[in-house]
């Protein structure tokens, strides 16, 4: 088993620091943290707002990159402040700061509700249009793994905003929906189970919609769950032009599934628990 | 849906040009030396060849079809880099007015010339 350093370094954090109420402008102050290898840029905030400023301000859940709580911006590049080791990016300097292209809440905290209301607007769900099923379903509908392929890599999306930050389009034109909500709407789109294609087509192919994507990729560059917005939005700009010049396949949403249950429970097997919501 | 209307015919029109303006290319450049479209050797922009092509209406139609994709395929890339500039909805608006209005009376005032070269092509043929 390879030994782990326990060498310290002395990292200086140069943090933006931005109080709404307080302060005209955002600012930086430096904080002396001593990081050793396996330190993430999480416990460096730990450690400054424990022993050094209190007063600093940053979002965080789950400290495993999965909620997607601590996207910022470090040494400028967006990123997950829980899984980005110290010394993985930074000799002795690393430059923190809150994601682009959002509204500040306050030092390291942006505001996503730009972002959320983008996500809704392009209808992030089954959309089917037998909806007594889709709110009370009788049984499974049935996909394939291919089919599932097909969307996979774009559900593992979790919202955490990089790509929002790394978007050079957003950057001037904050109107612009993003990678994320637009990368959504390829998700649903590629789902064999949704009817709400020409739903989303409304917005994602409206003035403010994916045709605005300069396809620069840097969204998927930076996306920490390996993500591809960059191709999702092609795939959704080829969506768009098949469906307007009537040439794409125009499969009917999947059916229920015909296997051994044909959609009804097997014997033998306990019947699903009775809802709690 | 509008966005992918204008983004639709816009690939369109780019794919329409690399053939037309491909050939109009062609025939510029190496025409004369190869006697395509240029009958009486020399230079293709020579008035004895132009008159040849502009005699024919296989070339007037494609010079009326070269311009209006030309200039639909230019105006279309203007308008998207002047929306870059993140403008108002009404004055995106009176840009998108004001180029057709621009691109129509050029397209208009381009088929004007290229029929009445056809024409005086075709009264220069019959003497």
């Amino acid at each position: 088993m390879p030994e782990i350093s326990n060498k310290i370094s002395q990292i200086n954090f140069h943090i933006t620091r931005y109080n709404p109420e307080t302060d005209r402008v955002p600012y930086v102050k430096t904080y002396q943290v001593p990081a050793r290898a396996g330190m993430t840029v999480l416990d460096g905030l730990h450690y400054i707002k424990d022993n050094l400023d209190s007063t600093l301000a940053w979002r965080y859940s789950c400290r495993m990159g999965i909620c997607g709580s601590c996207g910022m911006l470090l040494n400028g590049r967006p990123g997950l402040a829980c899984n980005t080791q110290i010394l993985g990016i930074a000799d002795t300097d690393l430059t923190v700061a809150a994601l682009p292209n959002f509204p500040i809440i306050r030092d390291l905290v942006p505001d996503l509700w730009t972002m959320l209301d983008k996500h809704r607007s392009i209808k992030p769900y089954i959309i089917r249009a037998d909806e007594t099923e889709l709110n009370d379903p009788s049984g499974e509908f049935f996909q394939s793994p291919e089919q599932l392929e097909a969307y996979l890599q774009f559900s593992y999306c979790i919202k955490c905003g990089c790509c929002m930050g790394a978007c050079p389009t957003l950057a001037t034109d904050l109107h612009y929906l993003g990678p994320m909500p637009l990368t959504a709407a390829q998700r649903y789109n590629s789902d064999t189970r949704d009817d709400g294609r020409r739903q989303r087509n409304s917005v994602t192919g409206a003035k403010d919609g994916v045709f605005r994507c300069h396809y620069a990729g840097e969204c998927s560059r930076v996306c920490p769950k390996g993500v591809d917005p960059a191709k999702a939005l092609q795939l959704l700009k080829r969506g768009l032009v098949l469906d307007y010049l009537h040439v794409g396949h125009h499969s009917e949403p999947c059916k229920k599934l015909q296997g051994p249950g044909r959609g009804q429970p097997l014997e033998g097997i306990s019947p699903v628990p009775d809802r709690t919501v | 849906m509008n966005e992918t209307k204008y983004w639709t015919w816009h690939m369109g029109a780019g794919a329409i040009l690399l053939f037309l303006l491909g050939s109009h290319m062609l025939i510029m450049h190496i025409g004369g030396l190869v006697h395509w479209f240029s009958p009486y050797g020399g230079e293709a922009i020579s008035v004895k060849n132009s008159l040849f092509r502009d005699s024919s209406l296989y070339f007037a139609v494609g010079y009326v079809l070269l311009l209006g994709i030309a200039l639909y395929h230019g105006l279309c890339g203007l308008r998207t880099v002047l929306f870059e500039l993140t403008l108002k909805p009404a004055v995106e608006r009176a840009v998108t007015v004001f180029l057709w209005i621009l691109g129509l009376g050029l397209c208009g005032l381009g088929t004007w010339a290229a029929l009445a070269a056809h024409r005086t092509a075709l009264l220069g043929a019959g003497g």
